[in-house]
């Protein structure tokens, strides 16, 4: 990124210069580009206009009145003291790309407050204008986890099936961590497998503790960080899922925005952001997340799992149909959770013969589950302009994620774009559901994707139903995309959604 | 420039200070014996002045007290290397090094220039470390005058 910096102190001499050394080389080091207008005693010389032009975001770490301050009108903005830079100029490099990332304001509260920075934001703007920029910074800094996760649990299925032969895909996910760390050898193609499957699953914990951290970061700054995290994680312990993470994102953020806007003591101002704050709304995210959202959540999945259990016999379509829109609706969350778990439950019933109905379901929810994330990365490969610079990187990682059965590799585009991404998923996913139990493949293991084709009965006709469902779904979300209203009414409908 | 910025007699190697105030009084000293400042209580009172708007301690265990001033004749620097390291009102703790800039109240632009020059030196840990490695006042100041130069 571009930044343009101004900086000044009260006499001029030292910590002006300091300052913008400090900017300078925080920008050098971090890849970005910095000029810095020095506005001190020796006099300055002002920024080219082209180069402000240019600039994706301005810095202001000026202890006197910014000369010409409309020349930096209409960009973001950080606005903190000269002392701030000298001591932490990477930190406040680091908010002014949270600025330029999420168009909100940053800085610390007195500067800012006493300055009146300029932003992208109107305050006056629409609340669904900056919905979608809070939800699009936690997207953004989601999005590297979901890629590396992803092709590391891909790279591990693919080792393991070279390793192991046919099953490796399934015997991979059997290798515990202790096993790993004490009979590493590195000359083992299936040590390596599990080393790449493992580090995988590490990097996709932090999925949606990540987007909920950032959503709530881009909501309070700072001060959300750790309740965004803290009920991201509590999301993913009752199996709320990235929904889940949305709804914990934006109520730490705003409890965290709430709780540090209170009029304390000057004693406790100090402890507030580092103690007080992180304390109280983690406690409170942790309190609605556990005892309002855990138990309907839980209840939801018994009832689910009880349902799918006395369908069990009546139409096999009719069940592809629902199992591949339940694995589509939420990517990882309760309800995909307990298609899934309602599949592989079955293929542990003893005695099954080789064309039993339990092997076919679970054909019929893999391949479901495998639709998103291709489905979606097709839509940026025929639409590109219907999604962002990120989102089409997103959708080449997709792919390989798709291909894997790793249906997390979509999150990023649901979460940005909850309903429309969540229609397509569920008619694609259904329609693959269906087709599979049509065309009557049956599958033996519960992971994999392509990598454990070769244990996938009839499997021309598994990947025909991938193949349709994905058309079909990319289809749908383009269509959906391309007949977006404003984006103020859009963000109306995924603030719906967020609430649902 | 006329004059360097510093000299070894500006460079207190081994300064030992009760506190900032002392530690600042004992730099003014040396200036106002290399006749660069006038009146030494003036000027202390310049530098105790802008101290009291925001301290000067840096990162890195620097105290950069500094004014401009009517009773400074000639852009200078006089260094202190303390032993013991005085509270300077940094976050990262006490100060090591103290850097004294005087500037001229009337100074030019080339004077502050080269004052810039040592603001922006003085933000790279190398430069503050081959300060503190050096072994005498002769080779602080030749150091000064060798990396501090106006862009």
């Amino acid at each position: 990124m571009k930044f343009v910096a101004v900086t000044s102190c009260p006499t001029g001499i030292a910590h002006t210069y300091m300052a913008a050394e400090a900017l300078e080389q925080a920008g050098k080091a971090a890849g970005h580009e910095v000029v810095v207008e020095t506005q001190g005693a020796a006099g300055s010389t002002p920024i080219d206009p082209a180069v402000i032009a240019a600039a994706d975001g301005v810095i202001f770490a000026a202890d006197l009145e910014v000369q010409n301050r409309d020349r930096f009108a209409g960009k973001p903005t950080v606005d903190v003291g000269v002392k701030k830079a000298v001591h932490d100029a990477p930190g406040v490099l680091g908010q002014a790309i949270a600025a330029v990332e999420s168009g909100a304001v940053t800085g610390s509260a007195p500067a800012a407050a006493a300055a009146g920075p300029t932003t992208k934001v109107d305050p006056n703007a629409s609340v669904g204008t900056r919905i979608r920029q809070w939800l699009m910074t936690g997207v953004s800094y989601m999005i590297p986890f979901v890629a590396a996760g992803g092709i590391l649990i891909a790279l591990g299925f693919m080792v393991a099936q070279a390793a192991w032969g046919q099953t490796g895909a399934v015997e991979v996910t059997q290798v515990t961590v202790q096993d790993l760390i004490q009979n590493f050898s590195i000359a083992s193609g299936q040590d390596w497998a599990a080393l790449l499957f493992q580090t995988g699953s590490a990097a996709f914990a932090f999925l949606v503790p990540v987007l909920s951290g950032f959503i709530a970061y881009g909501i309070a700054n700072r001060p959300g960080l750790v309740p965004g995290f803290v009920g991201g994680s509590i999301s993913v312990a009752i199996g709320a899922g990235f929904l889940g993470g949305l709804v914990t994102g934006f109520v730490a953020g705003f409890l965290a925005l709430w709780i540090s806007n209170w009029r304390v003591p000057k004693g406790v101002r100090g402890v507030m952001p580092v103690v007080v704050t992180p304390l109280l709304s983690s406690l409170i995210t942790g309190f609605l997340m556990f005892v309002l959202i855990g138990r309907p959540i839980a209840a939801l999945m018994d009832a689910l799992t009880s349902w799918l259990n006395g369908l069990s016999g009546s139409n096999l379509i009719l069940m592809g149909v629902l199992l591949g829109a339940m694995m589509g609706f939420d990517l990882g969350g309760p309800v995909n959770k307990v298609a899934y778990t309602f599949a592989v439950t079955g293929l542990a019933t003893s005695g099954l013969g080789a064309d039993a109905v339990q092997y076919r379901i679970m054909a019929a929810v893999m391949a479901a589950g495998m639709v998103a994330p291709l489905a979606l990365a097709t839509a940026t490969f025929v639409r590109k302009r219907l999604f962002t610079p990120q989102e089409q990187e997103n959708g080449k990682a997709a792919v390989l994620l798709g291909l894997s059965f790793i249906s997390e590799g979509a999150i990023p585009f649901a979460a940005a774009d909850p309903w429309r991404v969540i229609v397509s998923s569920v008619v694609g996913s259904g329609v693959t559901g269906a087709l599979v139990m049509a065309f009557g493949s049956g599958l033996q293991a519960p992971h994999g994707g392509i990598w454990v084709l070769p244990l996938i009965s009839n499997f021309g006709g598994f990947i025909l139903a991938v193949l349709i469902g994905t058309l079909v779904s990319a289809a749908i979300v383009v269509a959906l995309k391309s007949t977006r209203k404003l984006p103020e009414e859009a963000v109306a409908d995924q603030q719906v959604a967020v609430a649902a | 420039m006329s004059q360097p910025l510093t000299i070894p007699d500006l460079v207190l190697t081994d300064l030992v200070a009760g506190d900032r105030e002392d530690a600042t009084a004992q730099l003014i000293a040396v200036l106002h014996a290399a006749g660069r400042v006038t009146d030494a209580e003036g000027f202390a009172a310049d530098v105790r002045a802008r101290e009291a708007q925001m301290p000067t301690g840096m990162p890195g265990g620097v105290g950069l007290p500094h004014a401009r001033s009517e009773h400074v004749t000639a852009p200078s620097l006089a260094i202190g290397k303390l032993r013991d390291g005085v509270d300077w009102g940094a976050e990262d703790g006490p100060a090591r090094l103290v850097f004294l800039i005087a500037a001229p109240a009337g100074g030019d632009a080339d004077h502050l220039q080269i004052l810039a020059a040592l603001a922006r030196r003085l933000v790279h840990a190398s430069f503050r470390q081959s300060l503190l490695d050096a072994p005498d006042a002769t080779t602080v100041a030749e150091i000064i005058t060798r990396e501090v130069v106006p862009s």
